[in-house]
């Protein structure tokens, strides 16, 4: 097996993460495992054999048979509706990978390390900050989530529970905050860049994932605020 | 739809190359950038792809892939140094 066969995975299981998302759990026997940040492609075959793939990242990280993807609807879109509406527990999947070795953080790093997502671009960073906690790496790691609202947030729990000393988890809520929240609803600026997340001057490395808007926003922002563009790393998923 | 980047060419590019392309350092015809493939921006152009330099925009290589070949023009590109 090599990361360019179309593989078949079972879903195990679906959790909604979000009104809109759901990540999925795949058996896949004989799957070797992903580094923390990689994609797989999704292929669906409709009946007439017209065939759509995309690239969805991976939540899930390291060795075993299990396969993890969260996928945000796009309401026009032709292969996430199915992923979020229809797919079911015993229903098989074609995908291949795992993919990417760029955009990935390796247990065996220890400089700082700095997430920034927007949206469903978090899924990827979850993996980064599962791999820290399974590792024990005692490796700075702090994520700036900027989402809409707080039902929007995925995998909140885990979030939660995942933060600690070595993993300090921010929101910015752009449209809602939860009641009581000290800042008003709104984007991300240059400004709380600066204060909610590692400074350039500890040199850490940056993964940024998210809408394509926001991830070039926030990459040029870094890079004003003395960041060095070879240590921002940045994924884009496209959207609006 | 906006323009994605290129780790979305990971498995794309893993039906003709042997190793991951995302981490390959290409050089741009035009500006002469060196970067790595992953921060090239990838422009949707159904049945296929553009691929553009990220510092001066210009198309480094084009996909089409129709039901019986896969055709990649790389007039952009003039190296390709994969990491191995």
């Amino acid at each position: 097996m090599t990361f360019r066969d179309w593989l078949v995975g079972t879903v195990v299981s679906t959790t909604m993460q979000t009104p809109t998302a759901k990540s999925i759990v795949l058996d896949v026997p004989g799957w070797k495992g992903s580094a923390a940040g990689q994609h797989v492609d999704v292929r669906l075959t409709a009946e007439d054999g017209y065939q759509a793939v995309r690239a969805y990242s991976l939540a899930s990280t390291g060795p075993g048979d299990r396969v993890e993807l969260a996928v945000d609807l796009i309401e026009d879109g032709e292969v996430s509706p199915y992923l979020v509406g229809e797919l079911r527990e015993g229903d098989q999947l074609e995908f291949r990978g795992p993919l990417g070795r760029w955009f990935v953080w390796k247990p065996g790093d220890t400089q700082p390390v700095q997430l920034v997502a927007g949206g469903s671009g978090v899924v990827p960073l979850l993996a980064m900050a599962r791999a820290h906690a399974a590792s024990g790496s005692e490796a700075k790691f702090r994520l700036l989530y900027s989402v809409r609202t707080p039902a929007e947030v995925f995998y909140a729990d885990e979030l939660a529970s995942l933060a600690g000393p070595n993993f300090e988890v921010t929101f910015v809520y752009t449209r809602q905050t939860p009641p009581g929240w000290p800042h008003p609803a709104g984007r991300v600026s240059r400004e709380i860049l600066g204060s909610a997340t590692i400074p350039a001057a500890e040199n850490p490395a940056v993964f940024v994932c998210g809408p394509t808007g926001f991830v070039e926003s926030v990459a040029d922002w870094l890079v004003e605020l003395g960041h060095n563009a070879l240590a921002v790393k940045t994924e884009r998923f496209g959207g609006n | 739809m906006t323009h994605l980047d290129g780790n979305a060419l990971a498995g794309p590019l893993s039906e003709v190359f042997r190793d991951d392309m995302t981490t390959a350092l290409g050089r741009c015809a035009s500006c002469g950038d060196v970067s790595v493939l992953a921060e090239a921006l990838v422009y949707d152009a159904a049945p296929g792809w553009a691929v553009r330099c990220h510092a001066c925009g210009d198309v480094l290589m084009t996909f089409v892939r129709t039901l019986d070949r896969l055709r990649i023009d790389m007039r952009g590109l003039t190296a390709l140094e994969i990491p191995s």
